[in-house]
């Protein structure tokens, strides 16, 4: 980090009225190109000015031969994918066209040796000068999906949501976009920070914590050269947004040598797991289990407290998660109030678990499962629900409705009812959440295993993560609920 | 760097807020018995000077002496032991504290954070049991609390083998003062190993301070 300490306004980077790309190439296999042809594909509505050494056509608009032709005040990004040497002109005559932000996805700069070095300090110092927001170099590049922004020189484009990622690898800002893809649970804004030379991690989520498309910020971080100012300045950002942290090299650091015990034991992994926890970070140890933590915040009220009901319609699923509920330190398998038990007693035959997990042991009726999610998000007790065993009608009504007999037989009545049933089951865990102010997590491998599965399609279409297991929802869940007690209790 | 005497950095981290246990110097064995019997039997007794660092692998630290010819005959040992190297040493008296549990606090500074406060279940099997937590400092009460509650071992901060659970408000009074020492840019590092939990009340029975 050199200059633009402190916060600053990045709009012109993710809400640009205009769009420079420099380096553009005929050639579709360069990274100008591909930069170009992403900006024209993804429903950014602003003005896009390609710039290229070759006056022509390229994807059918002409291209400009200096970025002194785009005008005055058109644009207030430029991505430039044009070689280091040329950079610095093209950066001067942008900000004299009113360009306010640079994007520099170019390599070439620090990660390259001391020449590279030289010219990213340059950079630096020319983006102080001109007061440009400087992102990267070295970088794959930003989305921006409230405005229909793919400024990258990679392909995947997420939907819209409410995480903001902001990454030191530029490929897993293509891999949160990918699960983003997957689940249905979009992202507001991403950048691939690059060398991070002028604006870094820290800056990203300061502006998105006031951003009102972003709810929660994701970060990738690999080497902080300032983690004492990271530190003062993401705690500041956590009372008000969450922020979740996937740290690389974790294990890389090793031990230092030092006179002190305290010292030898003060590995690189250790202080920055106690450095995360008291900046009110939440650390996820994958990059999996980073975006399903951040998609539960931003999708899932904040739970008010540890406890855990499990309701599941059958079988061995409820027993796998409650063990996984009882071993985390920060969750516990709420007993069934009397009140609650009396009530679910009234709507269940005999044979049920009368415990938690509550295992409807196959006894459920058609309006069960919605009833119960209402009446167990409801109670006081209960701090949040993992429902299990969904999605079985809709599996069966899959094979009903591709077999030899459908729809003769009366089938296609009972596939409809499988899948309206399935679809008012994840309507129900989502009603019922946001109803009582409480999560419920909704947890199937039918997620991946087969996501046209109607009660998968249902819950995404609620906007809500389908867990792809019991486990990966309850440490999900743990997070949230770690996040949400640091915060009640700095508040 | 260079490291302060056991008696010297008692004193700082004490008035700093940590509890230690009692303890004195003495310049001879008669000195020495005399505070033993003062502070009540059984002792330890320890060679102390600002280059000592590590006692127990050189044998300066006699543990459990049940009387005043123990306390004496050691002291004289211990005096006899002292090398040119070590320059000017003392002897150091301190009540024999007992306790099932032990843990480790301490303070570092990291290259990339800064000053950091660690805590960590002690013991001859803490460096393979590793479990230790960090904060940055300084701390407040609540990221001490946090900290405490990071150890993976918290079964043993309950209640543990007809001993009262350890008093979190102590351990956190003293990882709060590692912290403010932290503040004071001339002290590089802090370890506070072991802290025997008496009576639920972690007290510290050894401290190193290294300067910068």
């Amino acid at each position: 980090m050199g200059a633009n300490l402190g916060s600053r306004d990045l709009t012109p980077l993710f809400e640009p009225r205009g769009v420079v790309v420099t380096g553009v190439s005929s050639h579709p296999g360069k990274f100008g190109f591909v930069t170009l042809h992403n900006l024209l594909s993804c429903g950014y509505r602003g003005e896009v000015f390609a710039v290229a050494r070759e006056p022509g056509t390229i994807l059918d608009r002409p291209v400009l031969t200096s970025v002194e032709q785009v005008p005055e005040g058109a644009a207030d990004l430029l991505v430039v994918c044009t070689p280091v040497s040329a950079n610095e002109e093209i950066i001067r005559t942008a900000a004299e066209r009113g360009v306010r932000a640079v994007f520099v996805a170019a390599g070439g700069y620090s990660e390259a040796g001391a020449d590279g070095a030289a010219a990213e300090a340059r950079l630096v110092a020319l983006a102080d000068e001109l007061d440009l927001v400087l992102a990267g170099p070295n970088g794959q590049g930003i989305t921006s999906p409230p405005v229909g922004l793919c400024a990258q020189i990679v392909a995947p484009f997420p939907p819209r949501g409410r995480i903001g990622v902001a990454s030191q690898s530029g490929n897993f800002v293509s891999a949160f976009q990918n699960y983003a893809g997957q689940t249905g649970i979009g992202i507001s804004r991403s950048v691939s920070a690059g060398n991070a030379a002028a604006t870094g991690i820290a800056d990203y989520l300061e502006w998105f914590a006031d951003d009102p498309e972003t709810d929660v910020g994701l970060c990738y971080v690999e080497g902080l050269e300032d983690g004492r100012t990271f530190f003062d300045r993401v705690r500041r950002v956590t009372p008000r947004m969450p922020v979740v942290v996937v740290k690389g090299g974790a294990t890389s650091g090793g031990q230092r040598a030092a006179a002190s015990h305290t010292g030898s034991l003060a590995s690189d992994d250790r202080v920055f797991d106690g450095m995360a926890r008291q900046a009110g970070m939440v650390r996820a140890a994958t990059i999996e289990a980073a975006f399903e933590a951040a998609a539960t915040l931003a999708t899932q009220p904040l739970p008010h407290g540890g406890g855990v009901v499990v309701l599941t319609t059958a079988g061995g699923w409820g027993v796998v998660t409650a063990d996984a509920v009882t071993a985390h330190r920060d969750l516990n398998l709420t007993p069934l109030p009397d009140d609650l038990l009396a009530a679910v007693d009234g709507m269940l035959p005999p044979r049920w678990s009368r415990n938690n997990p509550v295992d409807l042991a196959g006894g459920e009726t058609r309006d069960t499962i919605p009833e119960l999610l209402d009446l167990v998000a409801g109670h006081p007790g209960v701090d949040s629900i993992v429902q299990l065993g969904l999605g079985i009608q809709g599996n069966t009504a899959a094979l009903t409705r591709s077999g030899p007999f459908h729809p003769d037989h009366g089938l296609e009545r009972i596939v409809d009812f499988h899948e309206r049933q399935e679809r008012r089951y994840a309507e129900a865990a989502a009603d019922a959440s946001t109803a009582h102010g409480k999560p419920v997590l909704v947890a199937s491998e039918l997620a991946v295993a087969r996501p046209d599965n109607p009660m998968v399609a249902a819950v995404r279409d609620t906007g809500r993560l389908c867990y792809p297991s019991a486990d990966r929802a309850v440490a999900a869940l743990g997070h949230a609920v770690r996040y949400a007690a640091w915060r009640r209790a700095r508040s | 760097m260079s490291t302060l005497s056991e008696a010297a950095s008692r004193t700082l981290v004490a008035e700093a807020g940590v509890a230690v246990s009692a303890w004195a110097t003495a310049d001879d064995p008669d000195a020495a018995v005399t505070a033993a019997m003062a502070m009540g039997l059984p002792v330890v007794a320890k060679l102390c000077g600002d280059a000592i660092a590590h006692k127990t692998e050189r044998g300066l630290v006699r543990l459990s002496l049940q009387s005043a010819d123990d306390v004496r005959a050691a002291a004289t040992d211990l005096l006899a032991a002292a090398t040119a190297a070590d320059g000017d040493v003392e002897l150091l008296v301190s009540t024999m504290v007992r306790g099932d549990r032990e843990l480790i606090a301490g303070m570092v500074r990291d290259p990339q954070f800064g000053p950091c406060v660690m805590l960590g279940v002690g013991g001859v099997l803490a460096e393979a049991v590793a479990d230790v937590a960090f904060r940055l400092a300084p701390l407040d009460r609540l990221d001490a609390h946090d900290l405490v509650d990071d150890l993976a071992a918290q079964a043993l901060l309950g209640p543990f083998r007809g001993q009262p659970a350890v008093d979190r408000d102590v351990l956190v009074d003293t990882l709060c003062a590692l912290g403010d020492l932290a503040t004071d840019e001339t002290i590089a590092s802090i370890d506070l190993n072991p802290l025997i939990v008496v009576d639920g009340r972690p007290v510290a029975v050894d401290a190193l301070v290294e300067r910068t």
